[in-house]
């Protein structure tokens, strides 16, 4: 089903398709998928956070979740991977039930994630976040890691796989320096590369691009591709459309805790209920233009916003002269 | 003034029972907050425990010494799981509120008229130390030179002392080098990337409670082996004494803590000798040599200070791996 068209070109790769099986409804039947959630509810006081009846997500392929702010897509996130316990719901992830199951016991099963604000490891160096990474590690029990030579062997691979992800990252020039000292896109990159090293099954990655400088973000969307390719799943949550219809086979859409619709991410983009929930419905329309500070032709529905704009301009200047 | 005689003094202390007993709970320090970032504020109480175990084992029920150091650390284990269990998942902050009061807690209990038969109750304990003079291998008299001299008992002490620290500081070197070490570091830096990938942070936390917890024991257990166990020692100021020294050290080390302490004594027994000696021969006219032996706590409370503004990293430690100023 993957793409296995791995030319060198960063342009575009092909799209997994043929992912669901049925109609293309919010909550719909996967061929083949590597979580399916059911009824999960998880409320803070009287704001029910997420409310997610049933949802899949597709193996081998990368899924977007997108929403508006407080759409409950980082509580969902959170309550996948076990740092959040949810009220009621049941969800499995390749087969394992994960209900009451702790964070790092999900991680240890293949599900690895990374944090909206990233979270560095700022007084280790590179090369020890990366370590760090790597799964069922000898020497990370308290009596054998007073015994080096039981663990040598073992940190020697560990460090050669280290530093092969560190090229590909383009990270290998700072492998001693304190992951304090990267910059902010770097520090994404590095927390993508350290989540790597556990070699998991699952990647999730919460808003991934956020904050990256756009040379950075060609390279990191390169390296989500090459995850797919890899053989891995991919799910993340984003708020950059260019990037989710770029990359994404499919795309999850969330309003007020629920799942408002699914499917590849054209068909998502054209839905009514979410260009209203979160695009919006001038998204392709110039702002600079709509309010008149940039010269520029106009469609018939951008004209409408912008005699909108231009009365409520005026509403404000009547109201301020009136105040006097 | 007995210039020679404040020096010899100040000598002794280097490698008084006292210096070796802060130097292994202020390793247990640096293991607690200098490497996993537990801000462990019952210091006191895991010291009290070891003491106390010691010395109870030894006169109530009758223990050898050897016998009596293990109830000590068995004791701590204890003291550390029941303190760890319910707090390790709280903040940081939380566990320092937290362990304050367990630290009271225990020196309360301790101290409480109740167990009179067992603890002592305010006069503490003594007389325990047949068992561990007769392991003496010394044979009796007096060693050393100049400020160094003690009897074969004085030195007994000491290199057991001294032997228990460089065992301990070998365990603390070994471990933090593993990826043991590196899962501690990381909890340090921000637990949840750690639990990301797949590490059980709790268990890893409590172990560095316990194994911390141990060092302060035997810590407290040599700071008592010379003379008594008296619950004046294990107030909530012995806690901010070893820290210190640990910050003085450098928190994050495993040299440092061991040169805080003999740093940390030095300078306290300098100051508690050549103070009231300046003011008997008339140079502090604005003070009684009462006062002088305040002044002393006072100067380590400033210096305590300063440390933190100015040098947080203490004297070993790297200027780039302050633990907490972030």
């Amino acid at each position: 089903m993957s793409s296995n068209d791995a030319s060198a070109a960063p342009v575009q790769r092909a799209k997994t398709t043929g992912l669901h099986k049925g109609d293309i409804v919010p909550g719909v039947a996967k061929v083949d998928p590597i979580i399916i959630a059911d009824g999960i509810r998880r409320t803070f006081g009287g704001l029910t956070a997420v409310n997610v009846d049933h949802v899949e997500i597709p193996r081998n392929a990368i899924t977007a979740l997108i929403g508006p702010n407080g759409a409950g897509k980082t509580t969902l996130f959170n309550l996948l991977t076990g740092f959040d316990k949810p009220d009621e719901g049941k969800w499995t992830f390749d087969g394992h039930s994960l209900a009451g199951m702790g964070a790092h016991k999900v991680a240890g099963l293949g599900q690895v994630r990374t944090f909206q604000l990233t979270k560095a490891l700022g007084l280790l160096t590179v090369l020890e976040n990366m370590k760090l990474g790597a799964k069922d590690q000898i020497g990370e029990n308290i009596f054998r890691a007073v015994i080096p030579s039981l663990w040598r062997k073992q940190e020697a691979e560990i460090e050669e796989r280290a530093i092969v992800l560190l090229k590909k990252f383009k990270l290998d020039a700072k492998s001693s320096d304190f992951a304090a000292s990267l910059s902010g896109g770097q520090r994404k990159l590095l927390e993508m590369a350290r989540a790597l090293m556990s070699q998991p099954t699952l990647v999730m990655l919460d808003e991934p691009m956020a904050g990256v400088n756009p040379a950075l973000t060609q390279s990191l969307l390169d390296h989500i591709l090459d995850l797919k390719e890899e053989g891995m799943t991919v799910l993340f949550v984003e708020h950059d459309m260019h990037m989710v219809r770029h990359i994404a086979d499919w795309v999850i859409v969330m309003a007020e805790g629920q799942v408002v619709a699914e499917g590849p991410p054209d068909e998502v983009m054209k839905n009514q209920a979410v260009i209203d929930a979160y695009l919006g419905s001038h998204q392709d329309v110039d702002l600079g233009i709509v309010t008149g500070r940039i010269e520029g032709e106009l469609n018939t529905e951008a004209i409408k916003l912008a005699a909108e704009v231009k009365h409520l301009d005026e509403n404000i200047a009547n109201r301020k002269e009136t105040g006097k | 003034m007995d210039i020679l005689q404040i020096l010899s003094n100040t000598g002794s202390s280097l490698i008084a029972p006292a210096t070796i007993g802060y130097a292994l709970a202020a390793l247990g320090l640096a293991m607690h907050f200098g490497f996993t970032g537990l801000l462990n504020m019952g210091m006191a109480a895991f010291m009290a425990i070891g003491a106390y175990g010691y010395a109870i084992s030894i006169l109530t029920f009758g223990f050898p010494w050897w016998g009596g150091m293990l109830v000590g650390v068995g004791g701590s284990l204890v003291f550390a799981l029941i303190l760890g269990i319910p707090t390790l998942r709280l903040r940081g902050d939380y566990l320092a509120i937290v362990t304050i009061a367990a630290a009271e807690v225990v020196r309360l209990l301790f101290l409480t008229t109740t167990f009179d038969k067992y603890t002592g109750s305010a006069d503490g304990l003594s007389g325990y130390h047949e068992s561990f003079r007769a392991f003496n291998p010394i044979p009796d008299g007096t060693y050393g030179f100049g400020p160094w001299e003690y009897n074969a008992n004085g030195w007994w002490v000491r290199i057991f002392g001294i032997a228990i620290l460089a065992l301990a500081a070998f365990i603390l070197w070994a471990v933090m080098r593993s990826p043991w070490g590196r899962v501690i570091k990381g909890i340090r830096e921000d637990e949840d990337a750690v639990r990301a990938l797949g590490k059980n942070v709790f268990s890893y936390k409590l172990q560095s409670l316990m194994l911390g917890g141990v060092f302060g024991a035997m810590g407290g257990i040599i700071y008592a082996l010379p003379a008594s166990v008296n619950p004046g020692v294990y107030v909530t100021s012995l806690t901010f004494f070893v820290y210190t020294a640990l910050l003085l050290g450098g928190a994050a080390t495993i040299f440092g803590p061991i040169i805080g302490s003999v740093i940390f004594w030095g300078v306290q027994t300098l100051l508690s000798n050549l103070l009231p000696a300046m003011v008997n021969v008339g140079l502090l006219p604005f003070m009684t040599t009462t006062q002088s032996q305040t002044v002393r706590f006072i100067l380590v409370g400033v210096a305590l200070m300063l440390l933190v503004i100015y040098r947080p990293q203490g004297i070993l430690g790297n200027k780039k791996e302050l633990t907490f100023v972030k």
